[in-house]
C-alpha cells in the first residue's frame, strides 16, 4: 500500500494542474486578446474630419490645427522658467502647478501642460522649442467655422460621454463626437474611421517596439465631405436681422424640400465653443436659461401658430364643402360664443373667403371652422375629420426631417379634449380658438414653413431635409425625393393662395410689398401668457409670418416667429419680406425695412417681466 | 573505470534522462525568451541571462559524467561527511554570506553564487537514507523516529532565519521517506487532520470548528455498532487537543503573524470578505501571482508562440525567468505546452518511483524517495503558485528555474540516484 502512496500523489496532482490550467486557458481564456491585453496598446490615427458646404459650394465648416504643450515630467531639464511661461504666455505659477499635476498622472508618460495654443503662439514658439527637454508641441484637428452664424443647425463636437462610449464600440474615451446639430445626425459620415497602430509596451507602460511587426495595424479612412442644403448668405443675413429679437426662423424650397436656414435667436458664433475658452464659453451660453441661445428655436419652439392657420382652415373648410369661394359670413368686429363676444380686427363688413384671409377676419373663420364641425353628427366625428386634414400638412407630428432635435408641435384630438374636459364634455365652442390658430394648437416654425411650402406646391410637401450631396454625389433617399400628398384637392387651393398674395396687395402686410416679387404671405398675431410669481400675466402678443415666393413659381417657403414682436406684419413680416428677397434677387431694395429690422431690437419688452415691475403689453412703439 | 564507465552507459535509465533533457531543453528555450532583447539575441550570447543559463547546463553535462564516474558505494559511504560540511556551509552563511532580494542564502564565489541549502538537500537525502537503512535501525522505535526527524530538523532549523521558507518545507517533505520505511501512518493522518483544522479556522473561525466536530462525533455515536465499545478517554483527548490546536491556531495568525504573513493567507483562502480589500492585496501582495495567471490564461489553448509572449516581452511577470518561468511556458505554448510540461514530471517522477521500488539495497531506494520527495514538493508549490491555487512561497521549478546553483543541485541529485540504479544489479554479487 505503501508503494503507490507516492504515485497516488503524483497523478492527483498532475490531475489537479491539468484541470486548474484548462480552467484557466481554456474555459477563462477571451479570444478578445488584443484589446484587453495590458502589454499592448492601440495608438490611434485620427482621420480629418469632413468639411460641410453650403448648397451653393460655399464652405461653412473646415479644420484647423490647434497645438498642444506637452510635458514629460521625468525628461524636464534645469529650463528658463521665467523665458518659458513668457513663450506660453502662462504665468509662472499655472506652469507650476500643471506640472505638477501631470508629475501626480504619470513621471514617464506625456501630459497637456498647455492646450490649444493659436497659430500664432505656436510659430513663436516652435523655433525655440528643442531648448527646453521634456517639452514637445502635438497637433490636433479643430473645426474651423467660415462663418460666425448657424451655431445651431450646425451643431458642435465635443468629447464622448460614458453614455456613448456604452452605446457605441467605434469610440475610445477622449474622442470627439459631433454632439448636436448636422455634426450629430451626420457624424457616420463625417468621422470617418480612425487607423490603429499596435505598440508593445512593457510594464512601466514603455514603448518596445510594434506589435507582430504591424501585422494588425490599420490606416484611417478620411471622413467624407457634406453639402448641405442651407444658404451661407441666406443664414447669415438671417442672423443679421435676428438680433436684438427672439424667436426662429425656418425657410425651405417647396419643389424639394430643402432646408434653406434654421435661424434662432438669440444665437452665438460657432467658434465660441472650441479652442481653450471652449468650456467657459458653454457653461456662459448652456446656463443663460433666459434667452437660451443654445435652445434652437426654429425647430423647438412651439407656440400657436396664429392667424397663419386660418389658411389651413379655410382649405379644410374648402375640402368639406361647407363654404365655397363665394360664401358670404358676416362680421359684427367680433362674433359671439354662447353669449360672449370675441374680438376682431378686420374692420367689420361682409367677408368671403379672399377678404377673410387678406384682413383676418376671425369672424368668418370662427364660422368656417363651427361649420366643419356642423357637418357631423358629433363634434368628435368633426374632430377626426379636421385633424386628419390639418396633419396631411405635417403638423402634430414630428416632421421626420434629418436633424437631431425636433418637437411634434400639436394638433389637438378628440382623445386630448376629452382628458382635459372629460367624455362628451367638450363642444365645438371649446374649441373655437382653434379656428384662429390659437387656443391648443402648436407648431414649430420649421412645420409652418413646410405647411407653407404645401400650400406653395398647391397640395403636397417633400420632407424638409438638409443632407444634399455626400462627396458631390446627390443623395437618394426616398423618404425625401417622393412628395407627400395633402387631403386637400389641389382646386381649393387657388383662391387661397391669391388671398395670400392679396394679403401683399391690399392686407395687413401691404406695405411690406417688394418690387418685381410676387408674394403671398399670411400675418399672425398670438396671444401668449407666462407666470410671474405664480400669476398668469399676458406678454406682449408674438409676431408670426408665412410667406413664400415667388406666387407662380415658388422658390422659397419662409416662416418667421419674433416673441413678442406684437403685430404679424412687424417683426416677422419684415424679416421674411427682406429675406425672400435676398433669396431671390441676392440683393435688398427695401433698405428701409432693413434698416429698420438692424435697428430695432426687442431687449426692452423681454426684460419686462424681470423687471419686477408692473408693465404694459401690446404698445404702440411704431 | 572504463570498464564500469561502459557499464553505466549501458545500465542507465535512459528513460529518465531523455525526460531530464526534455526539462532542461524546455527549460531553456523558455528562459531565452523571457529573457531576450534586441541586443542579446545570439544564443552565445554569455553575458546575457540565456547564455548563462546554457554555461550552467554544459557545466551539468560535466557533472553529470564525473558523477556518474565515480563509484557508487561512495555515496553511501560519505554522506554522513557530506551532511556535515553542507550544515557547516548552511552554519556559515549567517558571518560570510551575501543577501540577494532579502535572503542570506548565498555564498559569493565570484564566477557563481553558491547556495549551500541546495547542497543540502542531496545531503540530507543521502545522510537520512543511509541512517535509515543502517541495520540497527528501527523505524518502529520512537527513539530511532526521532533521530531520523533530527536529521530533517537540524537544516530546517538553519535555512528557515535566512528566511527561506520554501527550502525549509522541502525538507519536511523528506519525511515522506520516512513514512515509505514503515513510520506509521496514523503520523501522516495526524499532520493532515491538522492542516484542514488549520485551513478551517482560519476561514470559519474556532466555533463552527468545534461545531463541525461535535457534529461528527454526534454522528459517530449514532451510526456506531451497538457492539462497539467507545474509547471514551482517547475520543476526549483528542476533542480536547482540536479545541486548543484551533485556538492556537487563530491566536497565533491574529497575534502573533504579522500582516504581510495574514494577507497571503487571506489571498490564498480568500479571507477578505471586502471587495476593495481584496482588490488591495491582489495589486500589492498578489501582485506576482495575478499578472502570471493572467499570462497563463492569455496563452488560451494553442499560446501565443514562440517569443510571440506580449506579457513576457513587457516583463510583466517579475521573476519569469526563475520562479516564475511557468507563465511563459503557459503564454507562448498554451495549454498544450503547459499540459506536455505537467505530463512530462508526472511522468519522470512516476519513473523514479518506480525505480526506486525495483532497488534491492535499501539505502539506494531511500534515497530515490528522497529524490522523489525533494523534486515532486518543488514541482508542486512552484507550479501551484505560478497558476494561483497555492500561496506565493518563493521556490524554483527543478530543471526549468534560471540559475546554476539550482540546475546544477537537482541535476547531480537525479544523476546520483540513476548512478545507484545503473549499479543495482552489481550489489548482488
Amino acid at each position: 500500500m505503501r508503494k503507490f502512496l507516492l504515485a497516488a500523489i503524483i497523478l492527483v496532482i498532475g490531475i489537479t494542474f491539468i484541470a486548474r490550467l484548462s480552467y484557466l486557458q481554456i474555459f477563462s481564456f477571451s479570444p478578445n486578446q488584443v484589446m484587453e491585453d495590458p502589454a499592448i496598446k492601440a495608438i490611434y490615427d485620427y482621420p480629418e474630419r469632413g468639411y460641410i458646404f453650403d448648397r451653393k459650394g460655399e464652405l461653412l465648416v473646415a479644420n484647423q490645427p490647434a497645438y498642444d504643450v506637452m510635458v514629460i515630467p521625468r525628461e524636464v531639464q534645469p529650463l528658463d522658467t521665467l523665458e518659458f511661461c513668457a513663450l506660453l504666455g502662462i504665468d509662472k505659477k499655472t506652469f507650476k502647478t500643471q506640472l505638477a499635476k501631470a508629475r501626480v498622472y504619470s513621471p514617464r508618460l506625456p501630459s497637456v501642460l498647455v492646450p490649444q495654443l493659436s497659430k500664432k503662439d505656436y510659430a513663436r514658439l516652435q523655433e525655440k522649442m528643442r531648448r527646453f527637454q521634456g517639452f514637445y508641441i502635438q497637433k490636433r484637428s479643430l473645426r474651423y467655422y467660415d462663418t460666425d452664424s448657424g451655431a445651431n443647425v450646425l451643431g458642435y463636437i465635443a468629447e464622448v460621454n460614458a453614455r456613448d462610449l456604452q452605446n457605441n464600440p467605434h469610440y475610445i474615451a477622449g474622442e470627439l463626437i459631433g454632439r448636436t446639430g448636422i455634426e450629430k445626425q451626420y457624424e457616420h459620415i463625417l468621422r470617418g474611421h480612425k487607423g490603429v497602430k499596435y505598440i508593445q509596451k512593457d510594464r512601466f507602460n514603455r514603448d518596445i517596439g510594434p506589435y507582430k511587426d504591424g501585422l494588425l495595424d490599420t490606416l484611417p479612412t478620411q471622413g467624407r465631405e457634406i453639402t448641405v442644403t442651407l444658404d451661407k448668405a441666406l443664414q447669415e443675413y438671417g442672423e443679421k436681422l435676428m438680433v436684438g429679437k427672439r424667436g426662429g426662423i425656418a425657410a425651405l424650397e417647396p419643389s424639394s424640400g430643402e432646408i434653406l436656414a434654421l435661424i434662432s435667436g438669440p444665437t452665438y458664433d460657432p467658434s465660441l465653443l472650441i479652442g481653450r475658452d471652449r468650456s467657459k464659453n458653454y457653461s456662459k451660453l448652456h446656463y443663460d436659461s433666459i434667452a437660451k441661445p443654445t435652445w434652437d428655436r426654429s425647430i423647438l419652439a412651439e407656440p400657436s401658430p396664429g392667424s397663419p392657420f386660418k389658411i389651413l382652415n379655410a382649405l379644410i373648410a374648402l375640402q368639406e364643402g361647407v363654404v365655397t369661394p363665394t360664401t358670404k359670413i358676416p362680421c359684427y368686429n367680433g362674433f359671439y360664443v354662447g353669449n360672449k363676444k370675441r374680438g376682431c380686427h378686420c374692420g367689420g363688413g361682409m367677408r368671403d373667403l379672399n377678404s377673410g384671409i387678406f384682413k383676418s377676419c376671425n369672424a368668418y373663420f370662427a364660422v368656417a371652422f363651427r361649420k366643419i364641425y356642423d357637418k357631423y353628427n358629433t363634434t368628435a366625428e368633426g374632430m377626426d375629420v379636421w385633424e386628419e386634414h390639418a396633419k396631411s400638412f405635417g403638423l402634430g407630428t414630428y416632421l421626420g426631417y434629418d436633424l437631431p432635435t425636433g418637437r411634434p408641435g400639436r394638433i389637438p384630438s378628440k382623445e386630448y379634449y376629452d382628458r382635459v374636459y372629460g367624455k362628451n364634455r367638450w363642444a365645438s365652442s371649446y374649441i373655437i380658438s382653434n379656428s384662429i390658430g390659437q387656443g391648443e394648437i402648436a407648431t414649430t416654425p420649421i412645420q409652418l414653413a413646410n405647411m407653407t411650402a404645401a400650400i406653395a406646391n398647391k397640395g403636397y410637401y417633400f420632407t424638409p431635409h438638409i443632407l444634399k450631396e455626400i462627396e458631390g454625389a446627390p443623395i437618394d433617399i426616398p423618404e425625401y425625393t417622393i412628395p407627400k400628398h395633402t387631403t386637400i384637392d389641389k382646386r381649393h387651393f387657388d383662391g387661397v393662395v391669391q388671398a395670400m398674395a392679396n394679403v401683399y396687395e391690399h392686407g395687413t402686410a401691404r406695405w411690406l410689398k417688394v418690387n418685381d416679387i410676387t408674394i403671398a404671405g399670411k400675418t399672425g398675431t398670438v396671444e401668449n401668457f407666462t407666470r410671474i410669481d405664480g400669476v398668469r400675466t399676458q406678454l406682449t402678443d408674438h409676431s408670426v409670418f408665412i410667406a413664400f415666393a415667388p406666387v407662380e413659381n415658388p422658390k422659397i417657403a419662409i416662416a418667421v416667429y419674433i416673441e413678442n414682436g406684437y403685430f404679424g406684419s412687424r417683426y416677422a413680416g419684415h424679416i421674411a419680406s427682406l429675406m425672400i428677397e435676398k433669396y431671390i434677387k441676392g440683393e435688398i431694395t427695401r433698405t428701409d425695412l432693413e434698416k429698420r429690422m438692424l435697428e430695432k431690437t426687442l431687449e426692452a419688452e423681454y426684460a419686462k417681466p424681470y423687471s419686477g415691475q408692473p408693465f404694459k403689453i401690446n404698445e404702440r412703439v411704431w | 573505470m572504463s570498464v564500469s564507465g561502459k557499464s553505466v552507459i549501458k545500465r542507465l535509465d535512459w528513460f529518465s534522462v531523455l525526460l531530464y533533457i526534455a526539462l532542461v531543453f524546455i527549460g531553456w528555450l523558455n528562459i531565452y525568451s523571457a529573457t531576450v532583447t534586441e541586443d542579446t539575441a545570439n544564443i552565445l550570447n554569455f553575458s546575457a541571462l540565456h547564455g548563462k543559463q546554457l554555461s550552467f547546463i554544459m557545466a551539468s553535462g560535466i557533472a553529470i559524467v564525473l558523477l556518474l564516474a565515480i563509484e557508487a558505494n561512495f555515496y553511501e559511504r560519505f554522506s554522513g561527511l557530506l551532511y556535515l560540511v553542507s550544515m557547516v556551509l548552511l552554519l556559515g552563511i549567517y558571518p560570510f554570506g551575501k543577501t540577494i532580494n532579502g535572503a542570506t542564502s548565498w555564498y559569493n564565489l565570484g564566477f557563481f553564487n553558491l547556495q549551500p541549502s541546495e547542497l543540502a538537500k542531496v545531503a540530507t537525502a543521502l545522510a537520512l537514507a543511509k541512517y535509515l537503512s543502517d541495520i540497527r535501525t528501527d523505524i518502529k522505535r520512537p527513539k530511532d523516529q526521532l533521530y531520523a526527524l533530527g536529521i530533517l530538523l537540524i537544516p530546517v532549523i538553519l535555512i528557515v532565519p535566512q528566511p527561506d521558507p520554501g527550502s525549509a518545507l522541502v525538507f519536511f517533505a523528506m519525511s515522506f521517506v520516512i513514512f515509505r520505511e514503515g513510520l506509521p501512518l496514523y503520523y501522516l493522518g495526524i499532520a493532515t487532520a491538522l492542516l484542514v483544522i488549520f485551513v478551517l479556522t482560519l476561514i470559519y473561525g474556532t466555533l463552527w470548528v468545534l461545531i463541525i466536530l461535535a457534529l461528527l462525533l454526534v454522528l459517530f455515536l449514532l451510526l456506531k455498532k451497538p457492539s462497539f465499545k467507545v474509547p471514551v478517554i482517547p475520543l476526549s483527548l483528542v476533542f480536547v487537543a482540536t479545541i486548543l490546536f484551533s485556538f492556537s491556531v487563530s491566536f497565533i495568525y491574529n497575534s502573533v503573524f504579522e500582516q504581510r504573513h495574514r494577507d497571503r493567507f487571506s489571498l490564498w483562502l480568500r479571507l477578505e470578505k471586502d471587495p476593495r480589500k481584496l482588490n488591495e492585496i491582489i495589486r500589492t501582495i498578489g501582485y506576482n501571482t495575478y499578472q502570471s495567471e493572467k499570462a497563463i490564461e492569455s496563452g488560451g489553448f494553442f499560446g501565443k508562440g514562440f517569443l510571440e509572449g506580449t506579457r513576457t516581452k513587457g516583463n510583466f511577470v517579475p521573476e519569469q525567468h526563475t520562479d516564475y518561468i511557468f507563465s511563459t511556458v503557459g503564454e507562448e505554448w498554451g495549454f498544450l505546452g503547459t499540459s506536455t510540461v505537467v505530463i512530462l514530471f508526472t511522468t519522470l517522477l512516476l519513473r523514479l518511483v518506480y525505480l526506486a521500488e525495483r532497488q534491492k539495497n535499501p539505502f539506494s531506494r531511500m534515497y530515490g524517495y528522497g529524490v522523489i520527495s525533494i523534486l515532486l514538493v518543488h514541482y508542486f508549490i512552484n507550479i501551484g503558485m505560478v497558476i494561483g491555487i497555492l500561496p506565493t512561497i518563493g521556490i524554483p521549478l527543478p530543471f526549468f528555474s534560471y540559475g546554476g546553483s539550482g540546475l546544477l543541485f537537482f541535476t547531480a541529485l537525479l544523476f546520483i540516484f540513476l548512478k545507484l540504479d545503473a549499479n543495482r544489479l552489481k550489489e548482488l554479487f
